[in-house]
């Protein structure tokens, strides 16, 4: 492993942490506690050094979205009825009607929005939950943007949940033509946020934690 | 160890470290370990989220009521206000999608911009801050993630390009507010920093 990383703090060097002066730093204001401070005195914020159950939190939300994203995926995201006739379009579906129009941009984003970022988010949650549990020998920059990436994007899926909200205001023209939201809108929305939960949970420190006490060894 | 004012302890990776003083304008500090942005030397940044955040609000007013897309086709003529939208999944097993909806679009941005004016606005004309101003900052952070408003937006566009060919779209006033607002909640965004506002927070305090 290299340690050409960046700045004045090489991989090797040791910098110290708020764990190891015996305090507790706040993670909403920054501001330095004694360890013995339940709340923060600056802001009123919990502190918390290193929660032992924010792994299982992580792996419970994690969990429950990837369960909800099935249905999301198999029932239908819209319902369409014109004169009569009515449609069902899934979240692949409708990107494939988009094909159809000619609009690839617009596709591509909703794909991308509807099914790249949530099987990306479960694969890179579960990727980053494992290295930690176990302890890891991986560059704790890399780790960090990979977390700070899904914690960004995540928000990004919500994109077809408000288009379909969006069209369901709209197209209400009762005999013509009208579009109703289907199940999978609900699922959909639920595996989004409880895989945001997921990745609140989930404590950057601990990827720093893990590999000094490898480096210790 | 005693904890002492000037220590800060970076909220990504626990680094601890000592500021005597903010950096100088227009320098940021960052953290020695994971390099996060820990203090950004702005002046009257204080004031710049305050004057951003209240434009938004009053932009939100706008967007609320008014309508934000036409619909039009000869034969019929349709208009959604942002209020529509949200109370479109409102029947059934739906509503509680709406009032998701609800609070992602409307009520968590409307929330989080008037606990900042709450937490700043006294500081930001030199007055002592009104009570309960760090539980105020607090929440408005806690609530970051959650206030969707821009992903809204590319949500109509995404919502124009399927209606292309259905009918004639326009869009509406609320539609222009809308887009205003994301561009000044993303500027306001950039002139946070958790150390600097909390940090001012703390002296106008002690006044």
């Amino acid at each position: 492993m290299d340690g050409t990383g960046h700045g004045q703090d090489p991989l090797g060097a040791h910098t110290l942490t708020a764990r190891e002066a015996g305090l507790v730093g706040c993670r909403h204001c920054t501001r330095v506690c004694a360890a013995t401070d339940e709340r923060c005195p600056r802001c009123g914020g919990k502190l918390v050094s290193r929660d032992p159950g924010a792994l299982q939190r992580v792996w419970a939300w994690w969990v429950a979205g990837v369960l909800l994203f099935i249905p999301a995926n198999l029932y239908p995201m819209l319902i369409t009825s014109t004169v009569g006739r009515a449609s069902e379009a899934t979240i692949v579906g409708g990107v494939i009607e988009l094909m159809h129009y000619g609009a690839y941009a617009v596709a591509g984003i909703v794909f991308f929005a509807s099914v790249m970022i949530p099987v990306g988010k479960f694969v890179a949650i579960a990727y980053l939950a494992v290295l930690v549990q176990r302890g890891h020998r991986t560059k704790p920059s890399h780790l960090l943007h990979l977390f700070e990436f899904v914690e960004w994007i995540g928000r990004w899926s919500m994109i077809d949940v408000f288009v379909v909200a969006i069209l369901v205001a709209l197209v209400q023209f009762d005999l013509i033509a009208t579009i109703n939201p289907g199940i999978a809108a609900v699922c959909f929305a639920l595996s989004v946020v409880f895989t945001m939960l997921s990745a609140l949970s989930f404590d950057s420190r601990a990827i720093w934690d893990r590999i000094e006490t490898l480096s210790d060894d | 160890m005693q904890p002492s004012p000037d220590m800060v302890c970076c909220p990504v990776c626990d680094a601890l470290h000592c500021f005597p003083a903010d950096p100088d304008p227009g320098e940021r500090a960052r953290c020695v370990r994971c390099r996060t942005v820990l203090a950004n030397g702005k002046d009257q940044a204080i004031l710049h989220i305050v004057v951003l955040a209240a434009t938004a609000l009053v932009l939100m007013t706008i967007v609320v009521f008014y309508p934000f897309l036409e619909l039009r086709n000869g034969v019929f003529d349709s208009r959604a206000s942002v209020f529509e939208t949200v109370m479109s999944f409102s029947e059934g097993v739906m509503a509680p999608l709406s009032i998701a909806v609800a609070a992602f679009v409307i009520v968590l941005p409307i929330a989080r911009l008037s606990l900042l004016i709450w937490a700043l606005g006294p500081l930001s004309v030199d007055r002592e801050p009104w009570p309960g101003a760090a539980r105020a900052l607090r929440w408005a952070e806690i609530l970051k993630p959650w206030a969707m408003a821009e992903i809204f937006m590319v949500g109509v566009a995404v919502a124009l390009v399927k209606l292309a060919d259905l009918a004639t779209l326009s869009m509406g006033p609320a539609f222009w507010s809308f887009a205003a607002i994301v561009i000044i909640t993303a500027l306001k965004d950039t002139q946070m920093s958790k150390h600097s506002v909390w940090t001012a927070l703390d002296t106008a305090k002690t006044r």
